[in-house]
């Protein structure tokens, strides 16, 4: 069987769906951020195919800016774990609950 | 797929680059280098110098932007990305401008607070440069780093009292939506990508627009973008981030979130939908309804049960973002007035929000507190703080002749000219918010002038000059905006259809 663009774009759907679905429903910072790399991966080879399937380079071009910026964002995030867990022993996203309303 | 490539790509050519229109961009970004460089060499010793060195390059960045307006030439570089046109240039001026007012509110709040000083303004900077980016950028790549850009920082400033649970809480939530929202806007630009070929917003434009019905790689594309910058202008159902942030985030970065950071996604909002999706109204317009239809009447409705001042302002924000998506709701109808309605508004809305959060910062120099309880009887102890906050509160409900009133009423020119059903209907949402907003602004009006101060405590409160000069700018600018409307009336009448031809 050839795989075909349309095999890269049903991946990466269910990808974007277990990170989506990921980030809402678990609780623990640190997963919540792979989450978000996988919903930022999924992305990624859905520009990949697009830009094969086109015969474009632009696909291949946002790649690389997805890319920096998705390891900008775990670094600021990772960052923010840290001060939290300075502050108290656990990360938990449902104990962090000061500010309701 | 190396020989993909190296058979793709031609030879190297340079890109021509016009200097004067980069020249606001690399300006601030010079400065900004040079306060964090500041910090790393001189240590201690730099940290007083920092906020005036920052406030310094955001005046100097307005020098090329009003040569470029005066100049007047529409100018394009990088095979249309980078755009500077009037709209452009206005919301440049609007970030600008709103920076250097956040940093009259900073200096003293972040000097007495035992922050990091320096810090502080570099990331400032960095986001301010996002933004005015993100005024020129017509490229799905560009409008992406710019958001980042401007995001980025953000979080960081959102958690800026580290030591402090309450902020790092609000940093957290602002940092999971944030990031949240931009790999949905990202997927939904990587099929609008997948379905028009380009990542040019006037390419996507040519390629998606009518006739015949859009492809379901667009449609979902179009709503994936929007519900990403949905979640950046806070309009309900993604607003739920906001209050949270801003009442944990340092009030001059509320401040900043709520004014800057929210017309920063509004511009790009309208770059994509007055650029790239300008031919597939029929897909983008029904969104847009819902978002603004719900926010203003979430928004004010759950403002009105608020007992914290921050809050208020917050889920009034989210009004307030309501009340801007409105005439896009009928951008394919009247584009012209949609457009000029919502930056005219975004441009008063600057003014007067600033000006709250500038009397909320003062208030709170005593208090120690935003609860709208110890704003009881302050006009015995503050009457300037009194007058300048019950201006900005009428001028956000609307109130004649102050700066919110001309906005309202071009939102509502908007909505009625375009005569649709749609347009009608969210012109009676608009004038039914208002008087629902009017209520709770007027609480606080009532509470500041008729009732006691709290424990008959009326030690006045010092003002530092920053924080006084703040308050007088964004006054002037709230009265001077509902007095002579013409003022942005005439400024805002810009058009972003040069480059689809409508």
């Amino acid at each position: 069987m050839e795989l075909t663009t349309t095999w890269y774009l049903v991946l990466s759907v269910l990808m974007f769906s277990i990170g989506a679905v990921g980030l809402l429903v678990r609780r623990n910072p640190l997963v919540m951020f792979m989450c978000v790399e996988l919903m930022l991966n999924a992305v990624n080879i859905s520009f990949v195919a697009f830009g094969a399937d086109l015969n474009d380079v632009g696909g291949q071009i946002s790649v690389f800016f997805v890319l920096v910026v998705a390891a900008v964002e775990v670094v600021v995030g990772l960052a923010l774990v840290v001060a939290i867990t300075r502050r108290r022993s656990d990360a938990n996203a449902d104990d962090i609950s000061v500010l309701r309303g | 797929m190396l020989a993909l490539l190296a058979q793709q790509v031609p030879d190297f050519v340079r890109p021509d680059i016009d200097w004067h229109a980069a020249a606001p961009e690399l300006t601030l970004l010079t400065f900004g280098a040079l306060v964090t460089m500041m910090d790393i060499v001189w240590l201690e010793k730099g940290r007083k110098l920092t906020s005036i060195v920052a406030s310094i390059g955001l005046l100097a960045t307005m020098v090329p932007i009003i040569t470029l307006a005066v100049d007047g030439a529409d100018r394009s570089m990088f095979g249309g990305a980078f755009v500077v046109d009037d709209y452009a240039l206005i919301m440049k001026a609007v970030f600008i401008l709103t920076g250097y007012v956040v940093i009259l509110l900073s200096t003293n709040y972040i000097a007495e607070g035992d922050y990091w000083e320096n810090e502080y303004y570099g990331l400032l900077l960095s986001s301010i440069l996002g933004m005015i980016l993100m005024a020129s950028a017509r490229d799905l790549i560009t409008i992406f780093v710019a958001l980042e850009l401007l995001s980025i920082p953000a979080y960081m400033l959102a958690t800026w009292r580290k030591r402090d649970l309450k902020s790092n809480e609000a940093g957290m939530k602002y940092y999971l939506m944030g990031v949240f929202a931009s790999a949905i806007m990202l997927y939904g630009m990587s099929l609008l990508y997948g379905g028009s070929g380009s990542t040019l917003l006037t390419d996507i434009n040519e390629s998606i627009s009518g006739p015949g019905d859009p492809s379901a790689v667009v449609v979902l594309g179009i709503i994936f973008v929007i519900v990403g910058f949905a979640f950046k202008v806070s309009a309900v159902p993604f607003h739920t981030w906001a209050p949270d942030t801003y009442e944990g985030a340092p009030t001059p970065i509320t401040a900043f979130l709520s004014v800057a950071s929210k017309a920063a996604g509004f511009v790009a909002l309208m770059n994509m939908l007055f650029v790239g999706f300008f031919g597939r109204d029929d897909v983008y317009e029904p969104v847009i309804w819902i978002l603004a239809a719900l926010s203003m009447t979430v928004g004010n409705l759950i403002a009105l049960r608020q007992t914290n001042m921050v809050r208020l302002l917050a889920y009034s924000g989210v009004a307030q973002a309501g009340y801007m998506l409105a005439p896009l709701a009928v951008a394919g109808d009247v584009p012209d007035s949609a457009l000029a309605a919502t930056v005219g508004y975004l441009v008063i809305y600057a003014a007067m929000n600033l000006g709250a959060f500038a009397v909320v910062i003062a208030v709170a120099r005593k208090t120690r507190t935003a609860e709208i309880d110890d704003y009881r009887g302050l006009f015995h102890w503050a009457p300037g703080l009194t007058v300048a906050m019950t201006v900005f509160l009428f001028a956000l409900a609307g109130i004649p002749p102050l700066g919110g009133w001309w906005a309202k009423f071009r939102i509502m020119g908007a909505v009625i000219e375009a005569n649709t059903a749609a347009g009608v209907v969210m012109g009676i949402f608009v004038a039914v918010n208002s008087v629902i907003a009017l209520y709770y602004y007027a609480r606080i009006g009532v509470k500041m002038w008729a009732e006691p101060a709290p424990d008959d405590d009326t030690a006045p409160v010092r003002v530092p000059v920053s924080l006084t000069s703040a308050l007088v700018l964004t006054a002037a600018a709230t009265i001077a905006f509902g007095v002579l409307p013409g003022l942005v009336g005439e400024v805002t009448k810009v058009s972003l259809l040069a480059g689809v031809g409508g």
